[in-house]
């Protein structure tokens, strides 16, 4: 289908951008990388009368070191993210995650800040930022705020954010020295949407489990962080036992929809599987940094 | 209705304006008004990837995107790939190992490729069979494509002959 | 030009040619419907059901129609009041099948644009003509349709149901077709087995999903009162039929071409309301129309396939013999039968496959629903009873403990009992004789790629004490190609001495231009360069009937070579004249006729259609008219029958139940193969479109009759990462049936891998007894059986 008529206002600036999104609220959109935003507009579900295209302003692209943790713009390609030397070193979760999006045609144009903004219950950078406790930083006509991961997604494809209000800076933490992670998924066809996946940083201490995080996408109406999972495994190790009581914790924190490509109950059942298999993978690649 | 625009594109490096209202896709854009139906539309909605061109060196599905925001862009498309009536090498992998039946997806197969093999780091077979899973083809069952892929790949990066196994299908998780 | 090859080679038939077609499509140059564009041209949209089963009330365009840009809007009562429906009947089953098979058959016509009910989501119901589609969408949004929605049939067993509502009033029931079919005893055989066994089989619902979607463009010529259409499909000749009939014109005033066609399957296989309608408005708005449905709008169109339930009973004695077996059959049409009771027919006829089982008896009903009109696709029938059969064979090992492999040669026909009569009636009438083939050679050639049975079994058993599991999957079928009525070609020898050939076939990607020009450079001795061919163009062969049923490799070429036999006498008689010799003294050679033996004498196919030219100083013999051209029809005398049998080893992944696998065969054998790499690349992909079937891609309705995957995002089709390491073993048994040799094979591929799967997860989950007697073989369903076992 084609889509709706629309105005295409094209802001060189931020402030520019953050002017237009005020003024032609509530109806305008902000276009970032529109690997999800134009097919929906394609079928006429999604219909704004403005579009504040942010993909000249080139302020917002960009991978910095900022000491404990990097600093990625908002426009920020997901293609870029992949090939970025410093993410594959200093936030491995990230560059996982980033592999398994799409496909690199989507990745040539998606950007980080967009992904995290459309807030797809199946998305890898949710259930990545919410793992790592990032830092997310928006801005508005009326000034700057931080929102942690954990209070930034709020229901299906639903954010905190205020409608004239958009993503500028995702600030990742770094990886621990000798930590290991890993983002294991499980869907139907490659790069697809995962049916269930976990997001897992481990650091170990010889058998002992120091510091993990797990957060899990696709099996709730946002990523959803293990704590429970968190916990078993960081009382008892990486025992068999361990993993599966942790396996069983992710699955009974999910709270999965049923559709044509799995069922609750399958979901569930995989969240488990996934729990286990990113933390062996995770302790794995720990192991080999020791 | 929204006024229409002028774009200029420079498209397999000629310089082409057109008019386009903002909604107008690149794809339609570069079919419909500049008159290069080489790109081909199969689904409008990113999934098929029939429409990727290469945009300042970057495969992108051009149904996801405005036409408004190429204004500027360096473009190449499937009309572009052939230099002076020789095809370029891809073309002809394409022929020699039957990697095309029906044509239509052939365009969007092409650029992917293209962009795949020059820049990407990881050219085993594995990776160029994830990396063309990107575009589908519903006639040849993909055999003929990653082979021409993986040849080219071969010729480009002269990496040692492959024989055979890949990374079968079927499973996708870690 | 060089001959070398021809001539080194033996002939172009059996060599694999490059393709011709090859470089316009790579150089980005190819004609697809899309993208034609013509002064003044005009976008045509639909504005489609929203609901299963409504019956409408009012449709109201004039807002529509007022809309800036748009030049023209119908409803329903604007279409019928000018356009009769399509004949239901779009393919008339031969008398010949309707006295030996029992039918009763009432099948609906299509109204292109209906405006008493709509009967499924997407069917239209208004019509919009503006300047760009962009603008033709905006106007659909300003019809308001008054809709009273009705109780929908959402499938097969709710219309069945007493009382149920009736998808079309005036034919009084929801089965469009009653058949009943009986060889032997037919269900009495049962009686006599030792065991009998009882199943289920389902098998879903998905669609031919080709890259390109339809599109129609059409234009009207006043001076010469000519309708030109261009249409994405495989049967350019039944397109003018329509059109014409609904038009009230000639058929030779209507001219149907289909330019580059991006893929068909089966699913552009027969005439939709479009190819009518934009016609039509052609000739209404005097202006080209165009018209291009988007994918969304394909997958609720275009017609679905599949979507049959068969309940199985099968009969065997202690050593697996299969006695008898029976079938009762549902086929969920959806709305609209444009094919007729045909998918049902060959499934009635294929059922056997390979076996020789004396006893059977099948009854069918195709039922009609508030779903997508139902046609063929790839294997059209055949997917659904091999799948039947093919499971049953399984169980029935099971039931005995013998191997699925052994019980399968113990039933299968050998080679010497070929030509081997079956004793059913196949869709054309004839009585069905499986004209050649080896099942067990080619069962056997399949199981030795993957190591041999013994050594599969072995490994089988060291994987399950490793708490691995691995299963073997088995699947033959067998293949009735080359169906009639028939097919057209005319052969002309151009003034230039270049050997024009036309033909009805209608190809989507199978190289058809490159096949045909192999045929007539053979039959001709010509480089193949000298060879031009035209396909899909009404306006080139009268008549014609174009690509289904895997069948143009066997009539095109038939066709061919009755028209070049024709024309192969008067340039004889010619050539004899020219250079006053008998003409057993010649024979053709370098692109002329030459005598035998005397290199100097000879005459050029140039010089020969000088000579035959009409008027004054032509060289015709008496008794020889001017002209060299011929047009012939071949009709073929029945099927001819190509076969495969397949195999696959899996693994399945007790957590998840995926599926991994480790390799696919296909032993694949359709007669001499006239291009061997092209036939390669037709079982392949038919095979990865199996697959994909298999377990990927499904057309999900929920109960209210609403389709749930009504895009590329939820329609899953097969990328390069789902395809497993294929091997495809070309075995060719020549066919009996005609001058080559040849049998067809474009369905081929796709009709096995379903049950092939579903078998090798059962074999994999023997320990647990499960049995998986539907597709899409589903993961979830698969990691139940090791959550229940433990």
């Amino acid at each position: 289908m084609k889509p709706a008529s629309f105005d295409h206002l094209l802001p060189t600036s931020l402030h520019e951008a953050l002017e237009m999104l005020n003024t032609h609220a509530p109806d305008a959109r902000p276009l970032a990388g529109g690997q999800s935003l134009v097919p929906m507009m394609n079928f006429r579900l999604a219909r704004p009368t403005v579009l504040v295209d942010l993909n000249r302003i080139s302020d917002l692209a960009y991978i910095s070191d900022a000491g404990d943790h990097l600093a990625i713009g908002a426009m920020t390609r997901e293609r870029t993210i992949e090939n970025s030397g410093l993410v594959r070193t200093a936030t491995p979760l990230l560059y996982d995650a980033t592999l398994h999006i799409g496909h690199l045609p989507i990745r040539s144009r998606g950007t980080i800040g967009g992904s995290l903004s459309n807030a797809d219950p199946a998305a890898e950078y949710p259930a990545t930022v919410l793992a790592l406790d990032a830092t997310l930083v928006a801005q508005s006509v009326r000034g700057e705020r931080t929102i942690p991961a954990a209070e930034f997604f709020d229901g299906v494809m639903t954010t905190t954010l205020e409608p004239d209000e958009i993503l500028t800076e995702i600030r990742m933490p770094k990886a621990p020295p000798g930590s290991g992670s890993a983002l294991v998924e499980i869907s139907r066809r490659h790069g697809d949407f995962a049916l269930a996946g976990v997001a897992a940083q481990i650091t170990l201490d010889g058998n002992s489990v120091t510091d993990i995080r797990l957060a899990a996408c696709g099996v709730g109406p946002g990523p959803i962080r293990l704590a429970e999972s968190e916990m078993i495994l960081r009382e008892r190790g990486l025992s068999d036992d361990a993993l599966a009581a942790a396996g069983g914790a992710a699955a009974a924190a999910t709270d999965p929809d049923g559709d044509v490509h799995a069922t609750a109950a399958y979901r569930r059942k995989l969240a488990g599987v996934m729990t286990k298999r990113a933390v062996g993978k995770a302790a794995a690649r720990a192991r080999q940094s020791a | 209705m929204t006024a229409k625009r002028s774009i200029t594109v420079i498209v397999n490096g000629e310089c082409l304006t057109g008019e386009a209202e903002p909604r107008m896709l690149l794809a339609d854009f570069l079919r419909d008004e500049l008159r290069r139906t080489g790109t081909h539309v199969g689904c409008e909605h990113g999934v098929c990837g029939a429409c990727t061109v290469i945009i300042d060196g970057d495969a992108v599905r051009s149904c996801l995107m405005f036409a408004v925001q190429a204004d500027g862009a360096e473009i190449s498309t499937i009309e572009g790939l052939a230099t002076n009536g020789e095809m370029h090498p891809l073309q002809k992998l394409f022929s020699e190992h039957h990697a095309l039946q029906c044509g239509f997806c052939t365009p969007g197969m092409l650029m992917t490729a293209i962009d795949l093999v020059h820049n990407s780091n990881d050219h085993s077979p594995g990776a160029i069979r994830i990396g063309m899973s990107a575009a589908l083809c519903r006639c040849t069952g993909y055999v003929g494509i990653i082979d021409a892929v993986m040849e080219y790949a071969r010729q480009v990066h002269g990496d040692p002959a492959v024989t055979g196994d890949e990374t079968g299908g079927g499973r996708h998780d870690g | 030009m060089d001959d070398s090859v021809r001539r080194e080679s033996g002939g172009y038939i059996g060599q694999s040619v490059p393709r011709r077609e090859d470089k316009n499509l790579l150089l980005g140059q190819g004609n697809f419907v899309a993208d034609i564009q013509l002064p003044g041209m005009v976008h045509a949209a639909f504005a489609r059901s929203p609901l299963p089963h409504a019956k409408i009330v009012s449709v109201d365009v004039t807002a529509a129609r007022a809309m800036d840009g748009v030049c023209f809007a119908a409803s329903g009562d604007d279409v019928m009041a000018a356009l009769p429906p399509i004949n239901g009947m779009q393919v008339v089953a031969p008398q010949g099948w309707r006295d030996r098979v029992d039918t009763d058959i009432l099948i609906p016509d299509q109204p292109l644009i209906p405006n008493d009910k709509l009967r499924y989501v997407g069917e239209a119901f208004a019509l919009v003509v503006a300047d760009s589609r962009y603008i033709a969408e905006d106007a659909l949004e300003l019809i308001e349709p008054d809709l009273k929605a009705l109780q929908p049939l959402p499938d097969a067993e709710s219309a069945l149901v007493d009382g149920a509502p009736l998808v079309h009033e005036h034919l009084g029931r929801n089965v469009a077709a009653f058949l009943h079919a009986k060889k032997g005893a037919g269900a009495e055989g049962l009686e006599a087995a030792s065991h009998r066994l009882k199943r289920r089989f389902v098998h879903h619902r998905y669609a031919a999903m080709p890259m390109e979607c339809r599109g129609v463009v059409a234009d009207y010529d006043t001076r010469t009162d000519t309708l030109t259409i261009w249409s994405s499909t495989q049967v350019v000749h039944w397109v003018r039929r329509e059109v014409a009939t609904a038009l009230g014109m000639p058929e030779e005033r209507v001219r149907c071409i289909a330019p580059d066609v991006g893929g068909g399957f089966g699913g552009k296989g027969h005439v939709y309301p479009e190819d009518i309608l934009v016609a039509w408005l052609a000739r209404e708005i005097g202006r080209p129309v165009k018209w291009v449905e988007d994918r969304h709008e394909h997958i609720l169109n275009a017609a679905h396939s599949r979507d049959n339930i068969y309940d199985v009973e099968i009969g065997f004695d202690d050593d697996g013999k299969i006695l008898a077996l029976t079938s009762s059959f549902l086929v969920d049409s959806g709305a609209y039968t444009p094919v007729g009771a045909g998918i049902a027919g060959n499934s009635i006829a294929h059922m056997l496959g390979p076996y020789h089982i004396e006893n059977y008896e099948t009854d069918c009903k195709v039922v009609l629903t508030n779903r997508t009109p139902n046609a063929p696709y790839r294997g059209a029938g055949r997917p659904e009873v091999a799948f039947a059969m093919e499971r049953s064979v399984d169980l029935v090992a099971n039931h005995l403990g013998l191997d699925p492999a052994e019980v399968r040669f113990r039933n299968m026909i050998p080679p010497e009992d070929m030509p081997y009569e079956v004793g059913l009636t196949y869709r054309d009438g004839v009585a069905m004789v499986y004209d050649s083939g080896d099942y067990p050679s080619a069962l056997r050639s399949a199981l030795a790629e993957l190591g041999g049975l013994e050594t599969i079994r072995q490994r089988q058993k060291d994987a399950l004490s490793e708490g691995r599991y691995l299963g073997l999957g088995l699947g033959c079928y067998v293949e009735g190609t080359g169906v009639g009525p028939f097919e057209g070609a005319t052969v002309k020898i151009d003034p230039t001495g270049k050997i024009m050939v036309a033909t009805g076939a209608c190809p989507q990607g199978q190289g058809h231009e490159t096949i045909f020009a192999q045929f007539a450079a053979d039959m001709w001795q010509v480089p193949i360069d000298d060879v031009f061919v035209t396909v899909a163009d009404t306006g080139h062969v009268t008549q014609g009937y174009g690509t289904i049923a895997s069948r143009s490799t066997v009539t095109a070429s038939g066709a061919i070579k009755l028209a070049t036999d024709e024309v192969h006498e008067k340039v004889f008689a010619i050539a004899a004249n020219l250079l006053e010799t008998a003409e057993t003294d010649l024979e053709l050679r370098d692109a002329g006729v030459g005598v035998k033996g005397v290199p100097d004498m000879h005459v050029s196919y140039r010089d020969i259609a000088t000579a035959a030219k009409p008027g004054w100083g032509h060289q015709r013999p008496d008794g020889v008219v001017a002209g060299l051209e011929s047009t012939s029809y071949y009709e073929p005398p029945t099927v001819t029958w190509s076969y495969a049998a397949n195999a696959t080893l899996v693994e399945i992944d007790p957590e998840t139940g995926q599926i991994a696998i480790e390799k696919y065969v296909e032993v694949h054998d359709a007669g001499v193969l006239v291009n061997p790499k092209l036939a390669d690349g037709q079982v392949k992909g038919g095979l990865v479109q199996g697959l994909g079937g298999a377990l990927l891609e499904e057309l999900a309705y929920d109960d209210h009759g609403q389709l749930l995957t009504g895009s590329l995002m939820d329609y899953l089709l097969p990328s390069a990462s789902d395809v497993p390491p294929l091997a495809v073993i070309h075995q060719e048994t020549p066919s009996l049936l005609n001058a080559f040799g040849v049998k067809g094979l474009g369905e081929g591929g796709a009709i096995a891998p379903p049950v092939v799967i579903a078998n090798a997860v059962c074999d994999a989950l023997r320990p647990f007894k499960a049995e998986l007697n539907s597709t899409p073989v589903r993961w979830a369903e698969i990691a139940m059986f090791f959550d229940q076992n433990g």
